[in-house]
C-alpha cells in the first residue's frame, strides 16, 4: 500500500545492527539532554550529530518526509504561540533587550526573543530525527525481546511490539475508511469549517475503533491458542546478544550526556547567553 | 478398534450473554487419524463446536457447560487452554488477523517461544516445519507481502510446530481464490497422510473441501448434530438441502434431473461419481429446461480507456486496462489476490488517480473529478461493513450522506424510507446497528450508498464469509436492484457468484485485462483459468460425462434453473 509511515524499514546499516535496548537507552539519553539544555552550542552539536546518524542509517528522507512535515507544522504553530503569548520571554531570560522592529508595546521583536525561539526550534530538531530513527530502525519483535531482557515483563514488551507492528495496519484502515467516507460526502478538507470537520472526523474514527476492536479479539484469541502467557518466561526467536558496537555506542552516548550536561550547567544556567 | 480422540457426550453450551444454549446435547466421537468435515449454516453452532475443541470455549468465551467432552482421553474440564493448545492446533479463519510475528519465521516460532525453547532449537524446528508446508524460502519475508495461500501455509506451520494431535481448521477457504483453495485442501490432505494427525475442518464450501477425500461429514444446524455420515451417504440424502447448505453442483444438477442418487454411486467426488445410470435423465432435463434470455444492448455508462497506474513511481500495478460497462449490466471483475482488482475499483471511484488514461461516465470525462463528485454517480461498498458504519442507528447511518449534502429534511426522510424499504430494512429502521447480523449490516452499508442514488454501484467481495442462505439473500437483493436499473460491478474471486449472477466477467491478472467475456466462456477457457487462479466448474465435467454436446449451454441452463428454485426460499 502506498502510505506506510513510521513502520520498521529494513536496511543494512550500523544503526539497524544495534540491539533495540541500546537504541532505546540512547534515545532516552538523547531526549533528556535535549529537554534539559538550552545551550545553543550543545543543541547545534546534537543536531549535527543526529543528521550524521540519520545518514549512517541509510533511511531516506522521503521515507519519513510526511511525518517530518507534519511535525514541522506543529513546530511552527508552537513558535507562533510562544510569540503571541510571551513575546518578551527572551528578554526576561537573557536580561538585555535589543529591539529590531517596533510593533507597538510588548510585541516588539527583539534579538533575544528570536534567539530564544531559535533554541526552542533547535530542541525540536535534535529530538525529532532521533525519535523517527528509533521507530523506523527498530524491528518491533527484536525490540520486545530487548525490553524483556532489561527486566520489563514480557507481556508488556509484547504489547509494545504489537502496538508498533499495528501502526501500518491502522494507517491502511484509516485510509480506506476515510476514502469511503469521503465518497459519501464527508469532507475533511479545508473547504469545510473547523467544528464541522471535527464532527466529520468522528465518522472516520468510530469505524476505525470498531474494526480495530475486532482485530484485537482475533489476535488475542490467536495468541492464547498458541500458548501466550503460559509461563513466567519466554524465549525469543529474534533475540540478539549485546555486541561490541552496542557497548561502544552506549559508552559514546554516556560521554555525550556528561559533556553536554557539563557544558550546559557549568555556569549554573541552562541558557547560553551571547548577549553578555 | 481405533482410539477415540474427541468424545462429546450429551454436551451443551450456553454463552453467558445469550438466553438459549448454542449447542444442544451433542454426542460425537472422532477417532484418531480421521478426517472430519463439519458443515452448517451461519449461526448453526459449528464455530462454537470448534471453540469447544480448542478451549476458547469456555476459557475466552465464558458460558455454561453441561455434559462431558474428552480430548485424548482427558476431560476438557481438567485441562486449561494452554494444555489444550498442545493437543489441538487451530488454524483460524482470517490469516491476516492471526499473525503475531512480523516475519514468517517469527510467526511460526511463536508457540515455541512461549514454551521457552532455546533459540538454536527454535531455528531447527522452524526450518523443519517450514519445509513441510513449502515455505522454507520465505522465512525472512514480511507476512504482509505474502499471497493468501502462503499466509495460510504459515498459519498451518505455526500450529504444526507444537506436534499437536488434532488439527482444527476454521473456514480455511474463506479468503482464498479458487485455485489456492484447491491447493490448500490438497496440502491439508498431504499433511494428514504424512503425519496421521486427526483433522477437523469447519467449512461451508462443501464441494471445494470434497476435492480430497474426507471420512465423515457432520452436519450441524440450530446447535444440534443433524447427521453424521460418510460423504457418499450424505450427498445421497436430502439433509443438505434441508439445512440450506450448498450441495456440489454436479450432485445438484443430477438431483434436478430427477436422478436417484444412492451412496453406491459414490457422489463424493466427481471422478468417482457413476453417472451412467442417470445419463438419460440428465440429457432429458437439458433439452427440457429453457436457456436464459440474453440481455439487450444499452448505452455505455462507464468507460475506462487505457488506464495505467502505480502506487510507487516506476512500479506499475495497472497496465493499459480498457473496458466499457453498459447501463443496467451486472459485471464481475475477477482475478487472484493482488491482481489489481481493488486498485481498479479505487481508480473508478477516484480514490486514486491514474497516471495515464481516461475514465468516462456517460461519455463525459470524469478523470479529474473529485471523490465527492463521483460519489453521486458511482457508489462503492467495502468488503467489511464495520469499516463503513459510523452511526448507532440504522436510520441515521443511511441518512448520513444526505444530511452532509444539505438535502432538506423532508426529502431526506422520504428518500431514506424508500431506500430502507428496497433493502428490506424498513422494519428495523429504529434499531441500533449493533443488533444486526453481518449480512444485515452489509445491507445497511449498501443502503447508505444507494440512498445517494448512484447509477453504478461497485461492491468489493459482497458475499465474503456468508453462508449459502445469506449469500443467496444478498445476491438476489442485488439482482432486484439491478432490475431497477442500477448498474452493478462486483469484485470477487467467488466463481459461483460470477457464474450465477453476472452474465459478463472481466478477468484481471497481473494488472492486465486478460479476458472480457461471458462468465461461462471464461470458465471454459483453461488458459484464463490458470492465469487468474480460477477453477473449472464441475458442471462442465458432468456434462461431458453425460455425453451432452453443449456443455456451456448445460451450465447456463442449470444456473437459470437453480436460481429460480432458490428464489422460492425468500
Amino acid at each position: 500500500m502506498a502510505v506506510e509511515m513510521l513502520s520498521y524499514i529494513e536496511r543494512q546499516s550500523p544503526v539497524h545492527r544495534l540491539t533495540g535496548v541500546t537504541k532505546l537507552i540512547c534515545f532516552m539519553i538523547w531526549s533528556s539532554i535535549a529537554m534539559l539544555t538550552y545551550d545553543t552550542r550543545v543543541l547545534v552539536f546534537l543536531f549535527l550529530f543526529s543528521i550524521c546518524v540519520f545518514i549512517v542509517s541509510k533511511v531516506k528522507l522521503e521515507e519519513v518526509a510526511f511525518v517530518l512535515l507534519f511535525i514541522l507544522l506543529f513546530l511552527m504553530i508552537n513558535n507562533l504561540a510562544i510569540y503571541v503569548f510571551s513575546p518578551q520571554e527572551g528578554v526576561k531570560i537573557y536580561g538585555t533587550s535589543h529591539v529590531l522592529f517596533e510593533i507597538g508595546g510588548r510585541y516588539s521583536i527583539t534579538l533575544e526573543q528570536l534567539f530564544y525561539q531559535l533554541n526552542v526550534t533547535l530542541k525540536y530538531f535534535t529530538v525529532i530525527p532521533a525519535a523517527i530513527l528509533f521507530i523506523v530502525t527498530t524491528n518491533p519483535s527484536e525490540f520486545a525481546a530487548s525490553l524483556n531482557r532489561i527486566g520489563v515483563s514480557y507481556r508488556i514488551s509484547y504489547a509494545v511490539a504489537l502496538a508498533l507492528r499495528y501502526i501500518p495496519d491502522i494507517q491502511r484502515d484509516f485510509r480506506n475508511i476515510s476514502l469511503s467516507q469521503q465518497a459519501r460526502g464527508i469532507d475533511m478538507s479545508r473547504k469545510e469549517k473547523l467544528p464541522k470537520r471535527i464532527k466529520n472526523a468522528a465518522s472516520i474514527i468510530i469505524p476505525l475503533i470498531l474494526s480495530s476492536l475486532d482485530k484485537i479479539e482475533i489476535i488475542s484469541n490467536a495468541m492464547e491458542l498458541r500458548g501466550f502467557g503460559k509461563n513466567k518466561k519466554r524465549s525469543w526467536y529474534r533475540a540478539r546478544p549485546f555486541q561490541k558496537i552496542d557497548v561502544f555506542t552506549l559508552i559514546l552516548f554516556a560521554f555525550i550526556l556528561l559533556v553536554s550536561l557539563y557544558a550546559t550547567f557549568y555556569d549554573g544556567n541552562r541558557f547560553y547567553n551571547p548577549f553578555l | 478398534m481405533k482410539k477415540p480422540v474427541i468424545q462429546f457426550e450429551n454436551y451443551s453450551f450456553q454463552y453467558r450473554s445469550q438466553t438459549a444454549p448454542t449447542l444442544h446435547e451433542i454426542d460425537l466421537t472422532i477417532y484418531e487419524g480421521e478426517k472430519i468435515l463439519i458443515v452448517g449454516p451461519s449461526g448453526s453452532g459449528k464455530s462454537t463446536l470448534g471453540h469447544c475443541l480448542n478451549g476458547l470455549v469456555p476459557f475466552s468465551y465464558k458460558g455454561e457447560v453441561s455434559g462431558s467432552l474428552k480430548i485424548c482421553g482427558q476431560d476438557a474440564k481438567d485441562l486449561d487452554i494452554f494444555s489444550l493448545s498442545k493437543k489441538v492446533g487451530t488454524v483460524l479463519q482470517d490469516p491476516d488477523g492471526q499473525f503475531i510475528g512480523l516475519t514468517v519465521a517469527e510467526d511460526i516460532a511463536f508457540a515455541l517461544e512461549n514454551d521457552c525453547t532455546p533459540q538454536t532449537q527454535m531455528f531447527d524446528k522452524v526450518a523443519e516445519v517450514s519445509k513441510m508446508v513449502e515455505m522454507e524460502d520465505y522465512l525472512d519475508s514480511s507476512l504482509h507481502h505474502l499471497s493468501g495461500g502462503q499466509k495460510q501455509r504459515v498459519s498451518l506451520a505455526g500450529v504444526m510446530v507444537d506436534d499437536v494431535e488434532i488439527l482444527l481448521f476454521d473456514e480455511p477457504l474463506a479468503n482464498l481464490d479458487p485455485a489456492t483453495g484447491k491447493y490448500a485442501i490438497e496440502l491439508i490432505d498431504r499433511i494428514q497422510q504424512e503425519t496421521n494427525k486427526t483433522v477437523v475442518i469447519i467449512e461451508h464450501r462443501l464441494e471445494d473441501v470434497l476435492h480430497c477425500p474426507v471420512d465423515r461429514i457432520i452436519v450441524v444446524d440450530d446447535g444440534r448434530i443433524i447427521s453424521d455420515m460418510t460423504p457418499d451417504e450424505l450427498l445421497a440424502s436430502p439433509v443438505l438441502e434441508q439445512c440450506s447448505i450448498r450441495e456440489p453442483l454436479y450432485v445438484k444438477a443430477a438431483k434436478y434431473a430427477a436422478c436417484d442418487i444412492t451412496p453406491e454411486m459414490k457422489p463424493a467426488h466427481l471422478d468417482t461419481f457413476q453417472v451412467e445410470s442417470c445419463k438419460g435423465q440428465l440429457v432429458d432435463w437439458f433439452t427440457k429446461v429453457d436457456s436464459p434470455q440474453p440481455r439487450e444492448k444499452t448505452e455505455s455508462v462507464l468507460e475506462l480507456k487505457e488506464i495505467n497506474f502505480g502506487y510507487t513511481p516506476g512500479k506499475r500495478t495497472i497496465h493499459g486496462v480498457s473496458f466499457s460497462i453498459e447501463k443496467g449490466e451486472m459485471v464481475s471483475i475477477v482475478g487472484k489476490n493482488g491482481a489489481g482488482k481493488s486498485t481498479l475499483s479505487k481508480l473508478i471511484c477516484g480514490f486514486e488517480k491514474p497516471s495515464s488514461g481516461r475514465i468516462y461516465y456517460r461519455g463525459q470525462d470524469i478523470t479529474e473529478d473529485t471523490i465527492k463528485e463521483r460519489a453521486s454517480r458511482i457508489g462503492m461498498v467495502m468488503q467489511n461493513p464495520n469499516q463503513m458504519i459510523s452511526k448507532q442507528m440504522i436510520y441515521d447511518e443511511v441518512a448520513l450522506g444526505l444530511v452532509i449534502r444539505g438535502v432538506p429534511e423532508a426529502e431526506i426522510k422520504e428518500r431514506v424510507i424508500k431506500t430502507l424499504k428496497i433493502c428490506g430494512l424498513y422494519p428495523f429502521r429504529n434499531w441500533p446497528i449493533s443488533a444486526l447480523s453481518f449480512g444485515q449490516k452489509k445491507r445497511v452499508t449498501i443502503a447508505s450508498i444507494l440512498v445517494l442514488e448512484p447509477e453504478v454501484i461497485i461492491l468489493d467481495e459482497p458475499t465474503a464469509g456468508q453462508d449459502f442462505r445469506h449469500y443467496t439473500e444478498i445476491m438476489e437483493f442485488l439482482v432486484k436492484l439491478n432490475s431497477q436499473g442500477v448498474t452493478i460491478i462486483m469484485i470477487t474471486h467467488d466463481m459461483h457468484l460470477m457464474l450465477e449472477y453476472t452474465p459478463r466477467a472481466i478477468v484481471i491478472a497481473g494488472g492486465r485485462k486478460i479476458a472480457d467475456d461471458s462468465a461461462v466462456n471464461v470458465l471454459a477457457d483453461s488458459t484464463i483459468i490458470e492465469k487468474a487462479n480460477l477453477k473449472e466448474t464441475s458442471l462442465f465435467e458432468l456434462a461431458h460425462q453425460a455425453g451432452i454436446s453443449e456443455p456451456k449451454q448445460f451450465v447456463e441452463r442449470f444456473i437459470a434453473y437453480d436460481r429460480e428454485v432458490r428464489q422460492k426460499w425468500q
